[in-house]
């Protein structure tokens, strides 16, 4: 049963071929079984999870349920949880219980999904890889001496490796999308402002948003039905109309138009994941699509601009964990100064040091226009790139990532070829557009994403494509064979 | 060498809101520490700022009160610093883009005289908690509840010459945002207070001289006082052939001196950048015209209208038009008595005034109510009383005693206006004072009017100071020809 | 551009993060092959371009002035590192 998609776990549920307490229990037992090796949770809440299942069992088949009652879920552990250790994958905040419930949080509480745990991730979601958490690295449930990718690492390893049926995940520079490709699930990033922010810890304010990891489009429509919407506590949430994600995915796709960015095909990428793309768009084309080439001229200057724009907020957003109200203290501070230097020192990792010491130096005084205002221009000539292509294009298709999952340490200690891997990715994010990737193949075993990206909240227009292009192909239901 | 002043001034206005700034938490002051600072005051991870809409409307009412630019768009930037009072690490202020540009106010000089004073900008940003340093050993304690409390920041141009001209200044503004009700300006509570700007150059010269900047001073006095002072170390420091360094120092109202916070703070680098988690404020010409219509009366409008609708001189008129509070209690006892506004005024600036001083209080709290100071008034129009008798029957009514009418009964105050009466107590005095009726009679007219007062004097005090005095002075006039 | 340790030191200092010898010296390479990465911006003529600090040109939202939130001190110091009587303590601050 852990093999089937929501759809199918709901179907199970309200037609009592199951309980939502015999499938909250299975997959707890596969989470304690298999978080060894993955070490793709942080905490997992069975005493809370089963009570959740009971009283989900409880109103199934009554009005109160929403389709997606009883079934389980698990959260970044970016995401608060009121009263559940909400870490961000850093010493900084081991200690943290948060006192309330992210807004994505409750919306899934809500609809009635059980929460199973908190799932692993680079620290702060910062990193491409999942090797940057205090809690370790997560493993690639495809091949264990591989990454997962990154940040959102335990969430793909765990919805690969049928853990859970679904999870929530953030995308910063491709946070989402990247271990969806690399562990072969689908996620989606939404357009900016679509899915609330509030109560998922900050790392770059104007380029984060939360979103699915599935296991199918169908299932990443469903569970943006519940996730998207106005928060009136998120003063950058978008109050335009939520649809039906769910409507549109069996539309057929005879006819549209998909821009293949001349720029994701160059050099950089995989000759292997090239072909595996270049056969999918085929598959495209079959189902009727038009693709033809475009440009997106400003591509190559999306990793620097995105590498001054989320230091340079993150170096902001990571000033209040100083040891005062919550998380970590040093011992016995000398005074205020040694307070905040050691508290911080000794709680965060050297990627996030990185980051906010190349955000602080871009800021500061001197530097401000060089680099700041600048990436700033930058980040308007790549959303124009974008809107230039989208009217002659309805949807873009390309590679999520430049390889397969790289092995464990082979990027760790070279910061830079880390952060040039998130080309197809960041500026995505730096123009706030949704996009999603979906399995598209293999290269060496190892799973590679087909990425497609749409215009400002044309997030059903993605999935109806994904969607197609998932009945045709049978990439998406591939499962690890040590998990299965 | 003679030297000249420059003073510009910060003036923090706490505005008057139910809630903070960027969270539902209340304002109020006094609270237990930290119960009223919640999740988005603490900062705690994962949390956003939404703006409250009252602050953005207070703000642009200032900016129409100061005749100020309201730009279309304004936003709201992280000043960042680390300071325990200082929960995120940084303060949500604004930095390029504020919500008021390029204003003024007139204050008026000791001469009378009228002066400009320019206000390059008003901006919204968020309070800092505080910090409690003693009660806790080796440590300091923290209480959030002020953090997140909304400010306007309102930053003069340097255009002041005196710590004179900036008192009238800091108190011209206190006057303005307690009449636009954005401002309690409860200066001990710290809803009012201002930082000052500070150099000297010599007499002539075009180029300002190094400012050192006086922090967080919280009265009209202290201003005056912390201004001179330092006015005084730059004109020692200067003449002793040193230099002035730029930096912030604290005023120490105790020790009445100021001294240096030390460079560490100036070698901040606040790293201003705009708000992520925020989107441009946009005010459309529309709000600004309904918010013009909501404006009461400011005071330099009220003051005018007080000198041509009362006849009041303008001296008093600007007295009362100080406080909105004080102009509609003259208001209500001017209408009352319909007549003699200009001796209502006299009331008020001057018995009225000097028992509020007495006893600390504010006119909202005043034991005479402007009807029963007006009855007071009419009793004293209406020769019931005299003006001398009035200032018995004022007292009376500020200690309780009742009303002007119970209080002139009770202890039978009444002018005396019977003729007959009033003859004879003149008769007596003519009588009982036989040279000064010689001398009288002997001067001439001119010199006359002036003796008569002591004749007047004598009766008055025989008859226990109430007989009308125009009676008084008529029947003498008459009787000693 | 690159960030001698010195200059580290500076921006270590500005973000509060206390850093020995050894540490500014890997961070000082590190950072520096950073600004390299980041300086291909310099490429690209942004003369004519205004800066967007956000991906979608809206405005604010803007909330009523209503007190929405009650006290939850207890809660909120239930795991603070060190408070008393209420109060967040650290060590003590020098004016």
């Amino acid at each position: 049963m852990h093999q089937s998609t929501l759809a199918g776990l709901s179907e199970a549920l309200r037609s009592k071929q199951i309980s939502s307490t015999e499938l909250t229990e299975h997959f707890i037992s596969r989470c304690k079984k298999h978080n060894e090796q993955l070490n793709c949770f942080i905490t997992i809440n069975e005493e809370q999870a089963l009570a959740a299942a009971k009283d989900a069992d409880n109103i199934i088949g009554t009005d109160s349920a929403s389709r997606l009652t009883g079934i389980p879920i698990a959260h970044k552990d970016i995401f608060c949880t009121n009263g559940i250790k909400t870490s961000c994958g850093s010493k900084m905040l081991d200690n943290f219980i948060a006192p309330y419930d992210a807004t994505v949080v409750e919306k899934i509480n809500q609809a009635g999904l059980i929460s199973l745990g908190k799932t692993n991730m680079d620290e702060f979601a910062m990193g491409s890889s999942n090797e940057t958490s205090y809690y370790g690295a997560v493993k690639n449930p495809w091949h264990l001496d591989h990454v997962p990718g990154g940040s959102s690492g335990g969430s793909a390893s765990a919805v690969a490796a049928m853990l859970c049926p679904a999870a929530t995940g953030t995308d910063t520079g491709g946070s989402i999308r990247q271990p969806a490709s690399m562990c072969g699930i689908t996620g989606l990033k939404p357009t900016y402002g679509r899915v609330s922010r509030y109560g998922m810890i900050a790392y770059a304010s104007s380029l984060d948003q939360g979103g699915p990891m599935t296991r199918s489009a169908e299932d990443a429509a469903l569970l943006m039905n519940v996730l998207a919407g106005f928060d009136e506590r998120d003063s950058t949430s978008s109050d335009q109309l939520v649809e039906d994600y769910t409507e549109r995915l069996n539309n057929p796709i005879e006819g549209i138009k998909i821009g293949l960015p001349k720029q994701y095909f160059d050099d950089g990428l995989d000759s292997e994941v090239a072909s595996v793309i270049e056969d999918s768009i085929k598959q495209l084309e079959k189902l009727g699509a038009i693709c033809k080439e475009i440009e997106l001229p400003n591509t190559h200057l999306s990793i620097p601009a995105y590498y001054v724009v989320a230091p340079a907020e993150c170096s902001s957003n990571l000033s209040r964990f100083d040891g005062v109200r919550f998380g970590y203290r040093c011992e016995d501070p000398k005074d205020l100064s040694d307070l905040y230097c050691r508290s911080r020192a000794e709680g965060f990792g050297n990627e996030v040091k990185r980051r906010i010491m190349i955000g602080t130096y871009v800021l500061s005084a001197g530097y401000y226009d060089a680099y700041y205002l600048k990436a700033q221009k930058i980040r308007h000539l790549i959303r124009d790139d974008f809107q230039t292509a989208f009217n002659e294009v309805d949807i873009i298709a390309g590679p999520t990532a430049t390889g397969p999952a790289f092995k464990l340490n082979e990027k760790i200690n070279d910061p830079v070829s880390m952060y040039l891997s998130d080309i197809y990715t960041v500026s995505v994010n730096l123009a706030g557009i949704p996009a999603i990737s979906i399995p598209a193949g293999f290269v060496s075993s190892l799973p590679i994403g087909l990425q497609l990206i749409g215009n400002y909240f044309k997030e059903s227009q993605l999935l109806n494509v994904a969607h197609q292009f998932q009945l045709a192909t049978d990439w998406h239901q591939r499962t690890p064979e040590a998990f299965a | 060498m003679e030297w000249e002043t420059v003073i510009g001034l910060e003036i923090h206005a706490q505005l008057a809101t139910h809630s903070k700034i960027f969270s539902g938490a209340a304002t109020e002051y006094g609270a237990q520490a930290n119960t009223q600072a919640c999740a988005v005051d603490l900062g705690l991870p994962g949390v956003l700022p939404v703006v409250n809409r009252e602050v953005v409307t207070m703000a642009i009412k200032f900016g129409l009160a100061i005749d100020a630019t309201i730009p279309e768009q304004s936003v709201f930037a992280r000043k960042n610093y680390f300071y325990p009072d200082l929960p995120k690490g940084y303060q949500i202020s604004q930095f390029e883009l504020p919500i008021v540009a390029n204003g003024h106010i007139d204050i008026t000089l000791a001469d009378g005289k009228s002066k400009r004073i320019g206000i390059t900008r008003a901006h919204l940003e968020e309070d800092a908690g505080k910090s409690v340093h003693e009660g806790f050993g080796d440590n300091t304690g923290i209480d959030l509840n002020r953090a997140g409390t909304p400010l306007l920041e309102i930053v003069s141009e340097p255009d002041m010459r005196s710590a004179e001209e900036a008192v009238s200044y800091m108190k011209k503004i206190h006057s303005l945002v307690r009449y636009l009700g954005i401002c309690d300006g409860n200066m001990q509570e710290g809803s009012f207070r201002c930082d000052a700007n500070v150099s000297i150059r010599p007499k002539g010269q075009e180029e300002f001289g190094t400012r050192a900047e006086l922090k967080n001073i919280n009265s009209f006095r202290f201003v005056e006082q912390a201004i001179n002072l330092e006015v005084e170390r730059q004109i020692d420091l200067l003449e002793d052939g040193g230099e002035v360094v730029q930096e912030t120092r604290l005023y120490d109202p105790d020790k009445n001196e100021t001294r240096s916070m030390r460079s560490k703070e100036e070698a901040n680098d606040y790293r201003y950048f705009p708000d992520p988690d925020l989107l441009p404020i946009c005010i459309s010409a529309e709000q600004i015209e309904s918010i013009r219509q909501e404006l009461p009366e400011l005071p330099d409008a009220k003051r005018e209208r007080f000198i041509k609708e009362y006849g009041l001189n303008e001296n008093d008129s600007l007295i009362l038009t100080a406080q909105n509070d004080l102009a509609d209690y003259f208001e209500s006892c001017a209408k009352k008595v319909n007549s003699s506004a200009q001796l209502c005024a006299n009331w008020i600036n001057g018995e009225l005034t000097a028992a509020l001083n007495r006893e600390n209080k504010d006119i909202n709290q005043s034991n005479v109510t402007a009807e029963m100071l007006a009855d007071m008034i009419i009793r004293i129009n209406d020769d019931t009383i005299s003006g001398k008798i009035a200032k018995q029957v004022f007292e009376s009514m500020w200690n309780g005693e009742g009303t002007a009418d119970e209080i002139i009964e009770k202890k039978n105050l009444k002018q005396v206006t019977d003729t007959g009466a009033i003859e004879k107590l003149v008769d007596d005095v003519i009588s009982q004072n036989d040279n000064q009726v010689k001398q009288y009679l002997a001067s001439p007219p001119e010199k006359q009017a002036k003796l008569i007062g002591f004749f007047v004097g004598q009766v008055m005090k025989q008859s226990q100071g109430k007989a009308n005095p125009k009676q008084v002075n008529q029947l003498l006039r008459e009787k000693l020809k | 551009m690159s960030l001698d340790k010195s200059e580290v030191e500076k921006i270590a200092w500005l973000a509060r993060l206390e850093t020995n010898d050894q540490e500014n010296t890997v961070f000082s390479e590190e950072l520096s092959s950073i600004l390299d990465l980041v300086e291909q911006m310099d490429a690209a003529d942004t003369s004519q371009v205004s800066a967007i600090a956000h991906p979608l040109d809206m405005v604010t939202r803007l909330r009523a002035d209503a007190v929405t939130e009650t006290d939850q001190r207890e809660r909120f110091q239930q795991h603070a590192p060190l408070t008393e009587d209420g109060y967040y303590l650290v060590p003590k601050v020098i004016e």
